[in-house]
């Protein structure tokens, strides 16, 4: 079977990747099949969805909003602190940081991809059923089974992927092909293309933290494979609830406004794009 | 065909919708169940019909076909198609050619002549009047400028939540397709639509505050015996804005409660049943059942390949540059 056998070939290739090899602790919350029991609302606490890479505080795009906006300071959460890229996609993420006012796909609410799903400054929750898992994010209500049972190779390119899960000891790993590669990995124009292949770990370290590891590989951006990772928070406030964050129509303005009969107001940066 | 009078935007997902067929009785059949105990209503649906939520006038009182008279009127609304669209030179959005045609999916069998179920005349209430004054506006100033901006066109054009949605879910012309997934505490239901999802929980816990307004309202659920009861409020106002339900945009006092009943391997009993007192003279009630079809659900990317929207504004500005003699 072709797919099979692709899946394999990728599956293989993950498996040549250097992983952090760390243990569930004691108190980790169990199923009745001894898995980890991933199932909450959970978070990224950093400044990684402004730049993966070490960045200081900075003016954001918009000066009138003052210090609202302003780029959160961040240590970065790549291993290494750079990100591989080829000489001519370095030049693309330049070009796309001096348009990322307009060209962000979150300023279009747009869906995020992963990993940038995972640390939007927004929580996410787990929904994991006897079989399959359900990742649910707040931001644009952005959804993703990861199939355990029913693994298919991508059988069409999207925004958020497909997603293979399987468990590595108590590490969840999971295999994300088929991205679309119109997404980007933060607000600062870091990206990637249509043949990137991304292997997540989630690791449950202890009842409310989870370690979480992306590689990512893809040659014809990066000049080899790259690692990020943080810790995701458990939201642990009595009653934690995904709320509704559609974000269409906070967009529109910026996507039609033209288009109106009377344009929209827009600040001078936006205006002038 | 008035369902589709309105331009879509691109469809970007279409599900693998092999219909599996009406379970045939199953003798042996018992109730599917989750590790921890609940009723286990996994797996992927539809609740595609040709039914209108309102009986059709000339079937008067009658509220169930027989097995002919719905292949009859199967038939009829399929040639309706064929006339109304299929042959068309103006047509902007076939769906036979994507396989979405109501003679390529599966369609669940239902021998109801409307969604709705009560009122027994099949109709919804009548309006109160100071929705009835609502409605009326609300088309005149339509009339005048719909096309003036995005937050003029309907909420679905928009990609801001698709009317068949809901909640309650009901059947529409495509996309009709559902993914549910259960863990303690929770059961999620995933709409093909927009990739909506509702996250219900099962604890207990109390909606939302009342100044929090959602597009899909804030749900709760609970099991009574094996029917999963979702109770939804904390609804925006303006949902239910048009076609589908006459313009009778609905208000913030919307509640609508749903009930699922597992009743074969194949098939849940949706039933539902809407109240606002800000629209409607007294709560009204309907049936849209769901059937299994072969998964998986393919991503609904609608606002990211909204075509639609922009060149709809586009060529009403070029029309009044038209007029304007500028053009």
């Amino acid at each position: 079977m072709r797919g099979l056998g692709k899946f394999l070939a990728i599956a293989i290739a993950a498996a040549a990747i250097p992983a952090t090899a760390l243990a569930a602790g004691p108190d980790v919350p169990r199923r009745a099949d001894g898995k980890p029991n991933l199932d909450g609302i959970w978070q990224a606490v950093n400044a990684a969805s402004w730049n993966l890479e070490p960045h200081a505080a900075a003016q954001g795009t918009v000066p009138l909003t003052g210090a609202i906006g302003a780029v959160s300071p961040g240590k970065g959460v790549v291993e290494g602190g750079t990100i591989p890229y080829l000489p001519s996609a370095l030049r693309q993420r330049d070009e796309n940081f001096a348009h990322r006012l307009t060209q962000d796909p979150e300023a279009k609410c747009f869906l995020p991809g992963v990993p940038r799903a995972t640390y939007m400054p927004h929580p996410f929750q787990f929904v994991q059923s006897d079989k399959n898992i359900m990742i649910l994010y707040e931001y644009d209500g952005a959804v993703r089974t990861v199939y355990m049972a029913d693994r298919i190779e991508a059988p069409v390119d999207s925004w958020m992927g497909w997603s293979n899960g399987r468990w590595d000891g108590d590490t969840l790993v999971v295999d994300v092909t088929g991205q679309n590669g119109q997404s980007w990995l933060d607000r600062a124009g870091n990206y990637a293309s249509d043949s990137l292949h991304v292997v997540e770990r989630y690791t449950m370290i202890d009842r409310d933290h989870i370690q979480y590891e992306a590689t990512l590989t893809d040659p014809t951006v990066f000049s080899r494979s790259w690692k990020i990772s943080m810790p995701l928070y458990r939201r642990i406030e009595p009653g934690a609830q995904l709320m509704e964050f559609k974000c269409v129509e906070f967009a529109e303005d910026v996507l039609y406004g033209k288009l109106y009969k009377t344009p929209p107001k827009l600040v001078p940066e936006l205006a002038k794009q | 065909m008035r369902r589709f009078g309105h331009i879509l935007p691109v469809a970007c997902g279409l599900a693998l919708a092999l219909g599996v067929g009406p379970a045939p009785a199953a003798d042996k059949w018992t109730m599917p169940r989750t590790s921890y105990g609940d009723p286990d209503l996994q797996g992927y649906w539809t609740n595609h019909s040709m039914l209108p939520l309102e009986r059709p006038k000339e079937l008067g009182d009658k509220a169930r076909f027989t097995e002919k008279e719905l292949a009859a009127y199967r038939e009829k609304e399929m040639q309706a198609k064929v006339t109304n669209f299929g042959a068309s030179t103006t047509v902007h959005y076939n769906l036979d050619d994507y396989g979405l045609g109501d003679d390529q999916i599966h369609l669940v069998h239902n021998l109801n002549t409307s969604l709705i179920v009560d009122p027994k005349n099949g109709q919804l209430p009548p309006l109160t009047p100071v929705a009835q004054k609502r409605r009326d506006a609300s088309v005149a100033w339509a009339k005048v400028h719909e096309f003036d901006s995005a937050k003029t066109r309907g909420l679905g054009e928009r990609c801001m939540v698709w009317t068949n949605e809901g909640p309650p879910i009901q059947p529409f012309g495509y996309n009709t397709h559902y993914q549910i997934i259960q863990t303690k505490g929770y059961v999620v239901i995933l709409m093909e639509m927009i990739h909506d999802a509702r996250v219900i929980p099962l604890d207990g816990r109390p909606h939302l505050d009342p100044k929090v307004r959602n597009w899909l309202g804030d749900s709760r659920g609970h099991w009574e015996g094996d029917t999963l009861v979702v109770e939804t409020t904390n609804f925006k106002a303006g949902l239910h804005e048009d076609y589908r339900f006459h313009y009778a945009a609905t208000t913030e006092k919307l509640r609508v409660v749903e009930r699922f009943t597992r009743t074969g391997p194949n098939r849940i009993d949706y039933r539902f049943t809407v109240e606002d007192p800000g629209t409607w003279t007294k709560p009204w009630s309907g049936e849209a059942p769901w059937e299994s079809v072969e998964g998986p659900i393919f991503e609904y990317a609608c606002n990211e390949g909204n075509y639609g929207l922009p060149n709809t504004l586009s060529g009403m500005r070029a029309k009044e540059r038209a007029a304007a003699g500028k053009e």
